[in-house]
């Protein structure tokens, strides 16, 4: 009965973390897209995303680490993913506005597509990257087990992020255009939010019954 | 994902040394046997940059693999003004569309051999080449004998970038020259609604696009739906034996067939020293609309250029 009720736990942390990865990767290859008629595809526009996205990601971590120090809960892991997916409002809505605005200002297209990546990728993705940590905080138990736990959320969640590269690479800009591929990943992310957030009370139930000290 | 970047980059390093290898070895020995021999090789930040040569002519290709057709840009070495690919005459040949421009922009410079043509039939006309590739630039200057000069200037950099650019700046092109490749195919962005919008802020009320791309595949709907979307009527110009076609579209009314074999006949004589017949063009130059207008056309936020040519 204990194992049955972890199992489920794990399984739905598991499942969270591998919708983000795989929405970080699916967001950072359409970046490329979104910023090539204004910046090209130059090598360094491919440099300015994936720094980004690098640097977003390592402060993501960083906080989400930091967090989780105090009082976590998966109703908070659950806000985490819906403040992600507004945060991708303004770059469906705003983005060639502001992608226009910086390509008047910058003239230099290394700067400017960095500029841009930062102003449309940066705080969704500073979000997303706060899930990991979090995630091993809400499944970790037993300290003796944090490093099985780790490895078994980064596979998880980088598996997440091969599928997300791949099916957007391969498929989904073949079927889709570049925003409706965003506001379906924006609506994944709020949809698992609420899911976290309704499942965090019996989620925290479980966890106690377990026998763990919260 | 923190390891996310190390284990990627060793796959791909792993698979692209294993992949090289391979191509090495097969292209050496297909070159062999046809009396190629390669005159240099480079990686650029794109692509593998190789010259080859046999007895006959110089060539430029961006890929080391022996597909046919992945030779960029060839030259005779005997009669270095004598166009090689049927493309270069094809392209040369929209000037019975619209004569003789005095602003050029080339997007995409190979082994430079549009801009030294248009040179020699308009001295005095300014041509601006766009390229993203440096090392293009430099293997055309060392080993095509291409020279920047006061008309001939060469901008290093996206070709969508410098159009956006230019048109911000009010600049007009009299004739604008879409022969961008990335060795596989053209490069997404340049392919859109979008751009071909961009490109039409640079056009004056005479102006004209020449666009050299391909007739096969899935892509030959929706490019052509884009290009009409855009221009509206628009002259294809596809010929037997070769998979290239050059879309012409102009800020005009198109001529007829008989203005354009009239102009045809007048022309033949400058245009023989490129090695072309030019009244042979105007019968292969198609303002019909033969393909599926129901098809996507390509726009920014839809462009899987790639994807559909396969």
């Amino acid at each position: 009965m204990a194992e049955s009720l972890a199992s489920l736990n794990n399984l739905l942390v598991l499942s969270l973390a591998f919708v983000s990865g795989f929405i970080i990767m699916s967001v950072e290859l359409l970046g490329g897209r979104i910023l090539a008629p204004y910046f090209g595809s130059s090598i360094f526009v491919w440099g300015s995303i994936i720094t980004v996205f690098m640097l977003s990601l390592s402060l993501g971590y960083l906080f989400g680490g930091k967090l989780s120090l105090h009082n976590p809960s998966l109703k908070q892991h659950g806000m985490f993913f819906v403040l992600a997916a507004f945060l991708l409002i303004p770059l469906i809505l705003f983005g060639n506005q502001i992608m226009e605005a910086l390509f008047l200002v910058i003239e230099d297209p290394r700067y400017g597509s960095l500029t841009v990546s930062m102003l449309l990728f940066f705080l969704p993705t500073a979000v997303l990257g706060m899930i990991a940590p979090y995630s091993v905080r809400l499944l970790v138990m037993d300290s003796n087990r944090s490093g099985h736990v780790a490895g078994t959320l980064y596979f998880v969640s980088t598996l997440g992020s091969a599928l997300g590269t791949l099916a957007t690479s391969f498929y989904l800009v073949l079927w889709f255009e570049v925003n409706q591929i965003l506001i379906t990943m924006g609506l994944i992310l709020f949809l698992a939010g609420m899911l976290a957030i309704y499942s965090s009370k019996s989620f925290h139930e479980k966890r106690a019954a377990l026998g763990h000290s919260e | 994902m923190k390891n996310r970047m190390n284990s990627t980059m060793k796959y791909w390093f792993s698979n692209f040394a294993l992949l090289f290898i391979a191509a090495v070895f097969i292209s050496q020995e297909g070159n062999a046997q046809r009396g190629i021999r390669e005159i240099h090789q480079e990686r650029s930040l794109y692509r593998n940059i190789i010259v080859t040569e046999d007895s006959t002519r110089r060539c430029l290709r961006f890929t080391i693999t022996r597909r046919t057709g992945q030779n960029q840009s060839c030259r005779f070495l005997e009669n270095p003004q004598e166009l090689v690919f049927p493309y270069a005459k094809m392209t040369l040949s929209s000037l019975l569309v619209q004569d003789n421009p005095q602003r050029i922009l080339i997007i995409g410079l190979g082994g430079g051999t549009l801009p030294e043509v248009y040179h020699t039939l308009f001295p005095d006309a300014e041509i601006i080449i766009s390229e993203i590739d440096d090392a293009v630039l430099s293997v055309a200057e060392d080993f095509f004998d291409f020279e920047q000069t006061d008309k001939i200037k060469v901008d290093i950099g996206d070709g969508r970038v410098y159009v956006k650019r230019a048109a911000l700046r009010n600049e007009t092109f009299d004739l604008v020259i879409i022969d961008a490749f990335n060795g596989e195919y053209i490069p997404e962005h340049l392919m859109t609604e979008e751009f071909l919008e961009e490109i039409r802020l640079l056009l004056p009320e005479d102006g004209m696009l020449v666009s050299n791309t391909f007739s096969t595949s899935r892509l030959y709907d929706a490019e052509s739906q884009t290009y009409h979307n855009v221009f509206g009527e628009i002259i294809n110009l596809r010929m037997n034996n070769t998979g290239n076609r050059i879309v012409i579209a102009s800020m005009q009314d198109l001529p007829d067939l008989n203005t354009l074999n009239r102009r045809a006949a007048n022309y033949r004589n400058r245009f023989e020293i490129f090695g072309m017949d030019v009244t042979d063009y105007p019968r292969f130059m198609d303002k019909e609309i033969d393909w599926n207008t129901e098809e996507r056309p390509l726009t920014d936020q839809y462009s899987p250029a790639n994807l559909l040519n396969n």
